[in-house]
């Protein structure tokens, strides 16, 4: 019986974390109004000036985004507590960083499906305008939710096994994710504002370059999180 | 270290920040620009170093850890965690304190009180889930990895508050520095560096004496017998 | 069913590959740190499928086993009994090296489980509390996740589940399964495995008289296959009639019966 690669494992793991989002996609759809509301508490502790509101509406985007994740994250390992999943596929064996990048890759996945959804409701809600191409908010958004989805992952995993696992999630990620949350704010706000003095390249070097250092700590820490 | 050289060591700490308060209260000349405001430096430098000198020894400890653990290195790495809270928190509030007079605000957002503060709240975040964790194996290595974590952070955050900040106004600290006040810095920060041994040390021996109580060994009984598959 | 061997693998000093022999025993090569060490065939026959020599485990301030050694010859089965908390569980738990032990060695068909735990854990299955299954999934799904990370055909799956008296066409959830359902799913990752030891944590229990005259059928059919098997049960009676051997654990400590 030879095993499959690092690459293998995490494709047949990888499906099965789309596939168990897609069984829960009540608990997806409520994630979804979860952010509209979010936005929605934003307009009315922040308005009703609209035009205040529009200037920060790639910030809000995110805040949105980033609360959303901490429910995602937490939901992701949940699901692999309630039958002790991942040390079963620890004793596969499989590993264990294919563990990591799957669950990573289908979070990462989620966030920015949830963000792409989000953008239209931004255009209606705030009135805002796409100044500069909508491909280069896709792609940001993507980099945002890789960005959230590599330390929320391993985080994720750490806290599930943790007491008061719901505080403590947003406690160890938000304060890592900030330079993230910058970058990809400050970028939003510029194609939503138009981008006079190209600064959106240098915002995207940050966000990649935050995702390339996150995403190799985890790779190269998961193992020790969950092995026992 | 044995108990004469620890009160030895903590009587030389409050000698050097006795003398050193004097030093920079009243030896030292008052500041060209803002008067004998500029004093609380002498403190909130040398807490800010301390700080950020407590996070790299953390982030040794953490790496450390990792790479071959023993309960003394987990120990280490939870008093720097306290401790560089401590003198972090320190180094805020005095930077506050002299904020008021002199920008007129409690808080700006330059980048290195920015970062200060984000570090702070991070390994607010580090302390609780050790809080949290009640095995300590467990809680040793995600600590190890959080650490880690934290620290390879704070280089990014710093360089992208000071990006984020730069769009806006600068504020600008121009020194050009009188050498007496270079002295009393140089002693105040000597203080800080004793004070924080003293805290480290003391620290680190309540963690080392709590993991110790955590995981006594009982005595192994004179008759285990080997159980053969016959 | 015919039992899994080790992968085989080349040896650096003499490209040996590893095979399983005829008799069931095999000759191997086995990595001990980061030499390469050929095994003849001789030594290889004589390892014991199972052999632990004085392990220890400590959770915080507790120790779950002290200084546990055993042996157990290929084919053969133990009985683990204990009282709840003896360390029965975390015996089974060390032995599929889902934890590691605090002192002590481990090793398992000649590999030691410290220094190779993926290729361990390749011939070893375990059936503990915990099912290891996706409530949201399918019992088929469940079972098409582990043959493609086994690198097994689909069908292997469906064969597994039918084994175990599960249909593959059922897709309703796991969460809607009974306790007797579970317990048979989780016997059919085992079966899907076909692991060269076995190690059953409690199995009988939740259990009706037909599920555990079914449960027993199908740990005689691992038996005469090969598979080495430890059973920790509180059912002495049933365990007694399915094993060859018994070792009792009190308060973490082993006490030959």
């Amino acid at each position: 019986m030879r095993r499959p690669g690092l690459l293998a494992s995490t494709w047949v793991l990888f499906r099965k974390d789309l596939l168990l989002e897609w069984r829960s996609r009540a608990r997806v759809n409520a994630l979804l109004f979860f952010s509209l509301a979010t936005l929605l508490l934003f307009s009315f502790a922040l308005g009703p000036d609209t035009a205040l509101l529009r200037r920060n509406a790639g910030g809000y985007l995110w805040l949105a985004l980033l609360l959303a994740s901490v429910l995602a994250l937490g939901e992701s390992f949940r699901v692999e507590r309630e039958n002790a999943t991942l040390e079963g596929l620890r004793l596969v064996p499989v590993n264990a960083r294919a563990i990591f990048l799957a669950k990573a890759v289908a979070n990462a996945v989620l966030l920015a499906g949830l963000g792409g959804l989000l953008v239209p409701v931004l255009v209606a809600l705030l009135d805002v305008r796409i100044v500069l191409p909508v491909g280069q908010l896709l792609g940001l958004i993507l980099l945002g939710c890789l960005a959230i989805a590599a330390p929320g992952t391993l985080y994720g995993a750490i806290a599930s096994h943790a007491r008061a696992r719901d505080v403590l999630l947003p406690l160890l990620l938000f304060p890592i994710l900030i330079p993230a949350l910058v970058a990809a704010a400050k970028g939003t706000a510029l194609v939503f504002e138009g981008d006079p003095m190209g600064q959106f390249p240098s915002w995207v070097a940050l966000l990649t370059s935050f995702d390339l250092i996150y995403w190799g700590l985890g790779v190269l820490l998961f193992p020790r999180v969950v092995e026992e | 270290m044995s108990k004469p050289v620890r009160i030895g060591f903590v009587l030389f700490a409050i000698a050097l920040l006795v003398s050193g308060a004097w030093i920079g209260l009243a030896w030292a000349p008052p500041d060209r620009e803002m008067g004998h405001v500029q004093r609380i430096m002498y403190m909130h430098v040398p807490a800010a170093w301390m700080a950020l000198l407590s996070a790299t020894m953390n982030f040794g400890a953490c790496v450390s850890y990792l790479w071959k653990a023993s309960w003394k290195k987990d120990a280490f790495a939870e008093a720097t965690a306290e401790v560089g809270l401590l003198f972090g928190t320190i180094a805020i509030l005095l930077g506050a304190i002299w904020g008021r007079p002199t920008w007129g605000v409690y808080w700006a957002w330059d980048p290195r009180l920015t970062t200060m503060a984000i570090l702070l709240v991070a390994y607010a975040g580090y302390l609780a889930l050790r809080r949290f964790v009640d095995d300590p194996d467990r809680r040793a290595v995600w600590s190890a990895v959080v650490g880690i974590i934290i620290a390879v952070d704070v280089p990014v955050v710093y360089f992208s508050v000071k990006w984020w900040k730069s769009l806006h106004q600068v504020q600008s600290t121009p020194r050009t520095v009188d050498p007496q006040m270079v002295i009393a810095l140089r002693w105040n920060a000597f203080a800080f560096l004793a004070v924080l041994i003293v805290f480290l040390v003391t620290r680190y021996r309540i963690a080392l004496a709590a993991r110790m109580r955590e995981t006594t060994v009982p005595d192994a009984p004179a008759g285990a017998r080997e159980a053969v598959a016959s | 069913m015919e039992i899994r061997g080790p992968e085989p693998i080349g040896c650096k000093n003499c490209r040996t590959t590893g095979s399983l022999g005829a008799n069931g025993t095999w000759a191997a090569c086995v990595s001990r740190r980061f030499r390469t060490v050929h095994l003849s065939s001789n030594d290889v026959e004589l390892a014991p499928a199972l052999h632990l020599h004085e392990v220890s485990k400590r959770y915080g301030a507790r120790w779950a086993l002290v200084r546990v050694s055993l042996t157990v010859r290929r084919g053969t089965a133990l009985l683990l009994t204990g009282h709840n908390g003896s360390g029965k569980t975390t015996l089974l738990r060390v032995l599929a090296t889902a934890v590691r032990p605090s002192s002590g060695k481990v090793e398992i068909l000649g590999l030691d489980a410290a220094l190779e735990p993926e290729r361990v854990r390749a011939q070893v299955g375990l059936l503990s509390h915990a099912h290891y299954v996706y409530e949201d999934l399918s019992g088929l799904e469940n079972l098409l996740v582990l043959a493609r990370l086994l690198r097994e055909p689909g069908s292997a799956a469906t064969e597994a589940l039918e084994r175990l008296g599960l249909s593959p066409k059922d897709d309703r959830p796991v969460r809607t399964y009974s306790a007797g359902m579970r317990r048979r799913l989780a016997l059919a990752r085992l079966f899907l495995k076909r692991p060269a030891v076995a190690l059953l944590d409690e199995p009988f229990v939740e259990l009706d008289p037909t599920g555990v005259a079914e449960l027993e059928a199908r740990i005689r059919e691992l038996r005469s296959a090969g598979t080495t098997l430890v059973l920790a049960t509180h059912h002495i009676e049933q365990g007694l009639q399915l094993c060859t051997d018994r070792l009792h654990l009190e308060q973490g400590r082993s006490i030959a019966a």
